[in-house]
């Protein structure tokens, strides 16, 4: 620091009115955002019934959380959901985006069309696939109509696989947006790969593997970040298809939480699953931010 | 053409073509219906039926009457066409106690929309300038809290917030609500409106300096007219996003102020009497109808609202 | 009297120094230049000046007043810059005004200073217009309008020309310097343009590294450069360097490879004669040819390796000791690649550096 001559501005009041303007910006990421995280995390150390309370008790709760089968179930649920759902959205998006890539005639109708099931919420779009999937009058009812007695897809019904009826209705809602990511990477490569790769002999799909995917890393990685978070919110979707059911079957961990917080009367047992929620999320968040900003300090 | 030898040319190559199809001349011959065509449209097409198709059923079946849906095809249209399960879901379902239908819902979630809307964007536009133009010390640590807020579950929150509404007496009211969303809306609204004010090239800010333009002379004068396009994105942004909210609604609100998602949900989903499941439909629509009317109203401003979330600071 | 005066200016971002103790007197109606390649602080130190950017160290004087810690529209400034800066959504009236509403000046008082202003830049049709129905040369008159209606001291220029073509730039830079002419103002101008500084300065501040390499005027600038740096900065075609030898014996030679140039003529620095590597410096049009080239001091016979004809002279390129070298001829010399001729040049016009420091000796 040099030596400052008197009458210098304060610091504090400079830039005083974009500090205020700042207050809320501020008071969210420290109280909300830091604070409130801390708060759950600090609070699913203690017994907390009804209101929290400070009496700890050590990792107990956790130890029941991993000991409940209905986490259990969340968990497994989650883990098949997630995995699925990454790898459909991101296969199927990407197709859809190369094939509305192919300077098609209409693409803004297609656009639209593939696209509209995002605007609705997934009460909606869970209501809707409760019809469509409903046994007696749904697609299972419309296939026996037809003559075919022996048929079966009721995933809302089967314990065992009512987590992909719940996948199908996410993948209906959710493509569309990363087919729009996909297709903005796609056009945000150079017309000139294309105009090389063609005049090179090199037969399109050859291309797409080996010289634009590869290029699209970010693209990809940035997508996977926003399916991966939006995967362990996964909440409404259930609730509005299934309430968690058959029984328990498909229960989610975002459930978990509120029936524990809020119906339950258990807030320790619901900090301590949101907690395992938040750990679940920083697994993914913290190597992306590793390789999107750690790389670009050292380029 | 009046030069002989140039005309000469001209008819030798032209029977050439004639002669010979292999000698390639003028344009490339292009045919609609080649196999690549069939196939591209071909696969589009289906794509897209299988995108339409629970809308459409979802229409038809508000249309039926409950005879009908039970003995019929839920792909088939209509035989009889009725508007009653409309009118029911609309004015007279039942949710728990109450019978006034979705319109409750409807009303409800229009007061916790606009002022959601409003002051979220108010909020974070002014934080995205200051942001972007008058960085002071420490502003880029709490934007990137900000910003690594966005990715962590609710879950963890939810509570904690539970805990300062009502320490501020406004737990289960409009504006506890309002105040969640302005807060989960921050995040991606405040990186929005940054990234925009960014790309406003600085000598412009610096112009208005010089004119003697302080921080809301300029934001209002110079920055709030030239960003009304991004406006425009962050409303479509938010409406759709507080209308569809249903986590928030069904835990700060009390029943008689839940939105219309949560009521929707608790029609349909509710245990008690006999499923109408054209009354669920036409309820499911109208819920529906809100956000779908702003998509297809907004077009591109909607594909650039939600292509917001992948751009990066 | 002086107008705009820096005293020990420093400018850090973090560890980085961009401005390094920089002292600058600007005199009352001077037009001065700040001229260096992208990068080298000229546009920060103007951006100090106006009060947009807050320095580290130093004070800035404007008409004698501290300004060091003032607001940019306290000091008395007007601003014209490279992207024109119009407010988009403001007519051109709206943008000229939109100041002068800022500091609550009266109506009518407005409305004499944009009449005023519209009538010296010729804009009065333009009024109404937004900056987007404007071409490039319409908006870079409006943006300075929008200093000139100011009413102030010091106008502050930071490369207006550089988004403009070539033609355009050439007729704007006549019009700012009549404008000078005109209203007698300080101005301050940035640059990387030397054909502007040369054109357009009282003096010229040729910079680089965030440090005044050299401030003088155009004529001393380009003939009595201080360093390698600012030798090779301006004139275009450059100048042509040669290495060789200072010897000093009976008399001052540099020697190029074999060949001795007497540099007798030649003025050294203060710091007198010392021998040892140094470079010669000579511009391509000190450089005489053909018979008057035998009348020189020195001279020697070259042959012609490329000739670029520019349209009103012809440069040719050549080797003296294996060294590139060019010169420049009358368009009409019929010159051909291979031709042998006699070249020569008066060391006295000539600039010597030291190899090591690249100071002037």
């Amino acid at each position: 620091m040099t030596t400052r001559q008197n009458g210098r501005p304060s610091q504090l009041f400079r830039n005083l009115n974009a500090k205020i303007a700042s207050i809320p910006m501020i008071l969210t990421a420290l109280v909300i955002f830091l604070g409130g995280t801390a708060w759950t995390v600090f609070y699913s150390f203690t017994n907390s019934k009804l209101l929290p309370r400070l009496n700890f008790i050590g990792l107990d709760q956790y130890e029941r959380l991993w000991a409940a089968p209905r986490w259990m179930v969340a968990i497994e649920n989650l883990a098949i959901y997630g995995v699925l759902s990454l790898i459909f959205s991101l296969v199927v998006g990407f197709l859809l985006a190369a094939l509305l890539d192919q300077k098609i005639r209409f693409e803004d109708t297609f656009r639209t069309i593939f696209l509209y099931p995002f605007a609705l919420s997934f009460i909606v779009t869970g209501l809707i696939w409760q019809w469509l999937l409903n046994p007696d009058f749904g697609i299972q009812g419309v296939v026996r109509g037809l003559g075919w007695e022996s048929f079966e897809f009721d995933p809302l019904y089967n314990a065992e696989i009512v987590i992909y009826g719940i996948l199908i209705a996410a993948l209906w809602q959710g493509t569309g947006l990363i087919m729009c990511l996909m297709l903005a990477g796609l056009r945000g490569i150079d017309e000139d790969i294309w105009k090389a790769a063609r005049v090179d002999g090199i037969p399109m799909w050859k291309t797409y593997v080996f010289i634009i995917i590869p290029m699209m890393r970010p693209v990809f990685i940035t997508t996977l970040v926003i399916i991966a978070s939006g995967i362990v919110r996964v909440y409404d979707l259930v609730v509005a298809q299934t309430s968690g059911g058959p029984g328990i079957a498909s229960e989610v961990p975002a459930k978990y939480v509120y029936d524990y917080m809020f119906h339950a009367q258990n807030l320790g047992q619901g900090f301590a699953a949101s907690t395992m929620m938040l750990l679940s999320v920083i697994i993914v968040i913290v190597p992306w931010a590793y390789l999107e900003f750690g790389r670009r300090r050292h380029v | 053409m009046s030069d002989p030898a140039a005309l000469n040319v001209a008819a030798s190559g032209f029977e050439a073509v004639a002669k010979d199809v292999s000698d390639p001349r003028g344009a490339k011959p292009r045919r609609v219906l080649s196999r690549r065509n069939i196939f591209l449209y071909g696969t589009l097409i289906l794509i897209a039926v299988y995108y339409l198709l629970p809308l459409y059923v979802m229409f038809v079946t508000s249309l039926k009457g409950m005879p009908e849906i039970r003995l019929g095809n839920i792909f088939s249209p209509p035989v009889e066409i009725t508007f009653e399960p409309w009118v029911k879901a609309w004015a007279t379902a039942c949710t728990g106690l109450n019978c006034d239908g979705l319109s409750r819902g409807f009303w409800n979630s229009v007061r916790i929309t606009i002022p959601s809307v409003v002051l979220s964007i108010a909020v974070a536009s002014v934080n995205g300038y200051a942001l972007a133009n008058w960085r002071f010390k420490g502003a880029d640590i709490f934007f990137t809290i900000l910003i690594v807020g966005a990715f962590i579950p609710y879950q963890v929150m939810i509570y904690p917030i539970v805990i300062i509404l009502r320490e501020i007496g406004l737990y289960g009211s409009l504006w506890g609500l309002v105040i969640v969303h302005s807060i989960f809306g921050m995040p991606i609204l405040t990186l929005l409106f940054r990234n925009y004010f960014t790309s406003v090239p600085e000598e412009l800010f610096k112009a208005a300096r010089v004119d003697g333009a302080g921080f809301w002379a300029i934001y209002f004068k110079i920055m709030l007219p030239m960003a009304l396009p991004i406006f425009v994105v962050a409303i479509i942004l938010q409406v759709t996003g507080i209308w569809n909210d249903f986590l928030f609604g069904v835990i700060y609100t009390k029943p008689e102020s839940y939105p219309m998602t949560v009521q929707l949900n608790n029609i349909v989903n509710s245990v008690q009497g006999v499923k109408e499941y054209n009354v669920n439909m036409a309820a499911t629509i109208l819920t529906g109808l809100v956000p779908l009317i702003v998509y297809f109203a907004s077009g591109r401003l909607f594909v650039r609202g939600i292509a917001a979330g992948a751009v990066k600071g | 009297m002086t107008s705009v005066s820096v005293k020990d200016l420093s400018l850090n971002f973090g560890n980085i120094s961009v401005l390094k103790d920089l002292n600058l007197e600007i005199a009352d109606g001077e037009f001065l230049v700040l001229l260096g390649p992208s990068g080298c602080g000229k546009s920060t130190l103007l951006n100090c000046i106006a009060g947009l950017l807050d320095i580290s160290d130093g004070q800035i004087f404007i008409k004698g007043k501290n300004v060091t810690w003032e607001e940019p529209k306290d000091r008395g400034i007007g601003m014209v810059f490279q992207s024109y800066a119009l407010y988009p959504q403001m007519t051109v009236k709206g943008n000229l005004t939109f100041g002068l509403k800022n500091a609550g000046v009266a109506n009518d008082e407005i409305e004499r200073r944009v009449v005023r202003t519209a009538d010296i830049l010729q804009i009065q049709p333009l009024l109404e217009r937004k900056p987007s129905q404007l071409s490039g040369g319409q908006r870079q008159r409006v943006a300075i309008g929008r200093a000139l209606v100011r009413d102030v001291d010091v106008f502050l220029f930071d490369e207006p020309l550089s988004n403009l073509d070539a033609k355009l730039r050439s007729e704007l830079r006549v019009e700012i310097k009549r404008l000078h002419q005109k209203l007698a103002n300080t101005m301050i101008y940035v640059t990387h343009d030397q054909i502007e500084a040369l054109t357009l300065a009282d003096r010229i501040a040729v910079m680089k590294g965030g440090l005044i390499q050299q401030l003088d005027t155009p004529h001393a600038i380009y003939n009595h450069p201080v360093n390698r740096f600012v030798a090779g900065f301006i004139g275009s075609p450059g100048m042509n360097f040669l290495d060789g030898e200072l010897e000093v014996g009976v008399s001052a030679v540099v020697k190029i490879g074999e060949m001795p140039v007497p540099v007798d003529r030649y003025t050294f620095n203060g710091s007198g004669r010392r021998t040892g590597p140094t470079v010669l410096g000579i511009r391509p049009e000190h450089i005489a040819f053909g018979d008057s080239a035998g009348a020189m001091p020195f001279s020697h016979e070259v042959d012609v390796e490329i000739v670029e004809p520019m349209g009103s002279d012809t440069l040719v390129w050549t080797r003296l000791d294996g060294q590139n070298l060019s010169f420049r001829v009358d368009a009409e010399r019929p010159l051909q690649t291979g031709d042998r001729v006699r070249i020569g040049f008066d060391p006295a016009r000539a600039s010597l550096f030291d190899s090591a420091t690249g100071n002037r000796i």
